[in-house]
């Protein structure tokens, strides 16, 4: 095995870590800021925030999207909330709470300083917000408003009603929009980044396609960060937006970065259940519904009545029985596992008995409707509007669905990953969760990435090259890569054969779901791995794209995306197959405790698995870094 | 393998067996333009077998899976995350912004809102300000250009106060949320008459004016947007159409606030002028 990665932590007390790192980094003075270049992929909460901040402090930066306009990465519909360890509501809340929970919840696969700097930032996030204008939910005397989220026994998550993920966008495009005006940051927008180019084992730059017009361009830097989300869509059916997909981190993974716990996924308990084969995403009902909603199946199997009908006596209110501390706010994973079960022991409801009941009754008859309406009337109509159903009258109906991925390239403390001068933050690296994200972290680390962390890890990378040029994008190497990009594309053009992208994305997605879901075990592993390949090759052989290169072709797109899930696919289920332990969002049937709960191998598995691309499906190479915990002693968890 | 086996074949796009809703049978009348120059027109589909449980986009994509199956281009159109949230999509269908059903985005817009036997026109918002590009995909960036002229508070990463240091009113920060709420998608200049952008604009304008944190660039903010914006878009004549359309539902009373901002605006900007010559 080869020796343990550097994740170059800082020395000392974990309070004061962070702060003697930014006093060790190496800093770019500020007139010379303007003589580097930086190129930023993805403009969500991380990519948008990180632009915005570089392009403020005086980098030139530019900016690719493959959206139209920036302001629609998937960070929009986040819809519960962010956390921070502020204390605003006085019930024991502080950093080092804020940190032991994620690390807690993350299963204990997270590096702790990372942790320890994120519920650090937290606050600075806050901040920055409200002084940015997000309208954040206030009470009667004009403060800001919590309310406690999954997983936590405190008030710390800060919300926009429903809404959170947006307003936290919208601020940081908005911060974007003013340095695109002032000509520090240069938007591309509709423009696919689908190669990163190294010279003498340095971040060059990218290759990118334009999406309208189909050129393919390169671009330099001194330095390149993605921050492109995460992978959930190769399961085909998930929470995330249709266009959101691996290729970036992918394309930066088979140039040589370390792709970190790619089995690590999360399902997410509360999405409204699949209602035919046509379906084309899952939407989700944000988790705080968790809060006032109370989640039951009827007790026993089959039961044809309406839920009106049933009689609180033959109602199982599953969650709360078994976990009578948590109820209906355990972790996302033990939620999800749990809703499986009862459908598993066919107790399912809804037309095609996939999904649990979601019942807001007592909260409404506790706390009146227009309270219940406050907090959740806009996910109330989205859902009455998906289903046709009125989540006043009978309760809602939900399912777990594919939502996150803790998984992704491998950073170090300074957010670098394996090739100097590649970044990755946000959902596309793998630093802060571990094994299973707990609520409102998500958007709470995509902005600690991009505000304040990234700005100031970056300048120590970069410093030692003041005075340099960025590398010539007529250097041989970019002319390769663009080469290489065009061939790829003009070869999907080329097959002629019979079954579209979507086709195989869905076959694929059904692969992943049985074996590489919310329960994997050996066999249903090894099955997926044989499987892949031969659907890939069928992929190859068969696929079916009409149209050109030259102008807008969808279909095109989905292509290359639904290649690199092909093979990003793959590398999971290597990674789930030798993760022979349980733990966060990765539950092995084979390793569970007599109560059916995640049993961790801290022993063998208290690592984090990093993998080397060896070529084209061949089967990945490892590489571990070793956690180590200083400050949080292992504990297996429980949420009884 | 899972190709060759039965069970795992395509889900049938034509007769949608595992439904349970009723079925219809549709025709679409959707608009087909190469690209930005050239000549569109009109092209009909028969389109039988579909889910009254589809949105409307999966009803696009079946359709669009069909042509496909028949060597016939795709319809290309603009969407993403498919939860009335990104503002992504767009399209008029039979004339109205996003379909018939109130605050409602098209990709949140279900098959169930039509009839059996209905002809369903499809078109992609038409305004100066958003030129085709194919299809029904429209360029919108002329939106971006208006929130780059004053979108925004300038603040920062790390100068900002502790957030709770200046108290907002209740009514205020929910009076904010309610502009803020625009999912920037241009179905209010789609549906006016003008092609005018003013509720969108109005909109960025009272999400930041209204709070005490946007009040140091108010009156620099609403001028530049608004002036930004006539570069694009049409005037304002109180059709109240956009309102109707608006997916978010925003007020066009709104738009009064960013009048009067503006108005404002127009005489303390001078004054700042002739100060700082």
């Amino acid at each position: 095995m080869a020796p343990s990665l550097d994740a170059k932590i800082p020395e000392g007390p974990i309070e004061d870590k962070w702060d003697a790192h930014k006093f060790s980094v190496k800093l770019v003075n500020p007139n010379n800021k303007r003589k580097f270049d930086i190129i930023v992929v993805g403009t969500g909460l991380a990519g948008g925030a990180a632009a915005a901040t570089l392009g403020g402090l005086g980098y030139n930066v530019k900016v690719f999207t493959f959206h139209d306009s920036p302001r629609r990465a998937h960070s929009i519909a986040a819809q519960g909330g962010i956390n921070a360890a502020k204390n605003y509501h006085n019930d024991g809340d502080s950093v080092y709470r804020l940190f032991y929970d994620t690390v807690k919840g993350g299963d204990y696969r997270s590096r702790e300083a990372n942790v320890y700097r994120l519920a650090q930032v937290s606050n600075n996030i806050i901040d920055q917000c409200t002084a940015q204008g997000v309208p954040f939910a206030r009470e009667y005397g004009g403060l800001l408003d919590n309310r406690s989220f999954g997983g936590a026994q405190v008030s710390r998550t800060f919300y926009a009603r429903g809404q959170t993920g947006q307003q936290l966008l919208l601020g940081a495009y908005q911060a974007l929009a003013e340095q695109i005006a002032k000509g520090t940051v240069t938007l591309y927008n509709r423009s696919e980044m689908l190669d990163v180019v190294t010279v003498d084992g340095r971040a060059a730059g990218i290759v990118v396609r334009d999406l309208l017009t189909g050129e393919v361009s390169s671009h330099s830097a001194h330095a390149v960060v993605l921050a492109t989300g995460g992978y959930s869509n190769v399961f085909f059916l998930s929470t995330n937006a249709m266009a959101c997909n691996a290729t970036a981190i992918w394309r930066a993974h088979r140039q040589g970065a370390l792709f970190a716990n790619p089995c690590y996924t999360q399902i997410h308990p509360t999405c409204i259940p699949s209602s035919d084969e046509y379906q084309s995403k899952l939407t989700l009902m944000s988790e705080s519904l968790r809060n006032d909603g109370r989640i039951w199946v009827p007790a026993k199997a089959h039961d044809p009545r309406p839920p009106s009908e049933i009689p609180e006596a033959e109602r199982d209110y599953f969650l709360e029985r078994k976990y009578p501390s948590f109820g209906n706010l355990v972790p996302r994973d033990v939620a999800s596992r749990n809703a499986k079960a009862m459908i598993d022991q066919e107790k399912g409801v809804g037309p095609l008995g996939n999904g649990v009941y979601l019942d807001f009754s007592a909260s409404v008859d506790r706390l009146g409707r227009n309270v219940v309406e406050e907090r959740y009337g806009n996910l109330f109509e989205m859902y009455d509007r998906i289903t046709g159903e009125d989540p006043y009258g009978s309760p809602m109906r939900i399912y777990p669905a594919p939502h996150y991925t803790m998984g992704g390239l491998w950073v170090d403390y300074n957010l670098e990953t394996t090739i100097p001068g590649l970044y990755c933050l946000g959902e596309a690296n793998f630093s802060d969760h571990g094994a299973n994200r707990l609520g409102a972290s998500a958007l709470m680390q995509g902005l600690a990435d991009g505000y304040f962390v990234l700005p100031q890890t970056i300048g120590d990378g970069i410093a030692p090259l003041l005075g340099t040029k960025p590398v010539d994008t007529h250097h041989e190497a970019f002319r390769l890569a663009e080469a290489a990009v065009r061939d790829r594309y003009a070869g999907y053009l080329a097959i002629g054969g019979t079954r579209s992208a979507d086709w195989f994305h869905r076959e694929l997605g059904k692969i992943m779901w049985d074996h590489c879901g919310m329960e994997r075990n050996r066999p249903g592993l090894e099955k997926a791995i044989s499987e892949i390949p031969a659907l890939y090759e069928e992929f190859k052989k068969d696929l079916r794209v009409l149209g050109n290169d030259a102008s807008v072709n969808q279909a095109l797109e989905r292509a290359g995306r639904v290649d690199d899930f092909f093979q990003l696919g793959l590398l999971m289920c290597e990674d789930a197959l030798h993760r022979e332990e349980s733990c966060g969002g990765h539950f092995r049937s084979e390793h569970q405790t007599p109560e059916g709960e995640a049993e961790r191998d801290d022993d063998r598995f208290a690592y984090v698995g990093a993998w080397e691309h060896t070529g084209e499906m061949a089967p990945g190479r490892l590489h571990r870094e070793d956690l180590v915990f200083e400050n949080v002693k292992l504990t297996q968890r429980s949420y009884k | 393998m899972a190709v060759t086996d039965p069970e795992r074949q395509a889900p049938s796009l034509v007769t949608g067996e595992k439904h349970h809703g009723r079925t219809m049978h549709l025709t679409l009348r959707v608009w087909r333009q190469a690209g930005p120059d050239s000549e569109g027109r009109f092209a009909d589909y028969d389109v039988p077998g579909i889910s009254e449980d589809m949105s409307f986009l999966e009803m696009l994509d079946v359709v669009n899976e069909r042509l496909a199956s028949d060597g016939e281009e795709p319809i290309t159109f603009d969407h993403d995350c498919r939860e009335g949230i990104c503002g992504t999509c767009s399209l008029m269908i039979n004339g109205r912004a996003h379909g018939p059903e109130r605050g409602t985005a098209t990709c949140q817009l279900h098959m169930r809102k039509f009839g059996d036997g209905d002809t369903i026109v499809v078109e992609p918002w038409r305004a100066e300000g958003f030129p085709i590009i194919r299809d029904l995909m429209v360029d919108r960036s002329t939106l971006d250009r208006i929130v780059e002229a004053g979108g925004f508070i300038t603040v920062s990463p790390g100068s900002a106060p502790d957030a709770n240091l200046v108290p907002v009113p209740k009514v205020v920060a929910d009076a904010s949320m309610d502009a803020a709420a625009c999912i920037q998608c241009g179905a209010c200049v789609a549906a006016c008459p003008n092609s005018a952008a003013n509720l969108f604009t109005a909109a960025k304008v009272a999400h930041l004016n209204l709070l005490p944190q946007g009040e140091p660039q108010r009156y620099q903010r609403v001028e530049s947007m608004v002036d930004t914006m006539e570069q694009f878009f049409g005037s304002c004549t109180n059709h109240g159409e956009c309102e109707e359309a608006c997916p978010k539902e925003i007020s066009i009373d709104f738009i009064a606030t960013m009048n009067k901002d503006y108005l404002r605006a127009k005489i303390k900007n001078r004054r700042y002028l002739s100060r700082n010559p």
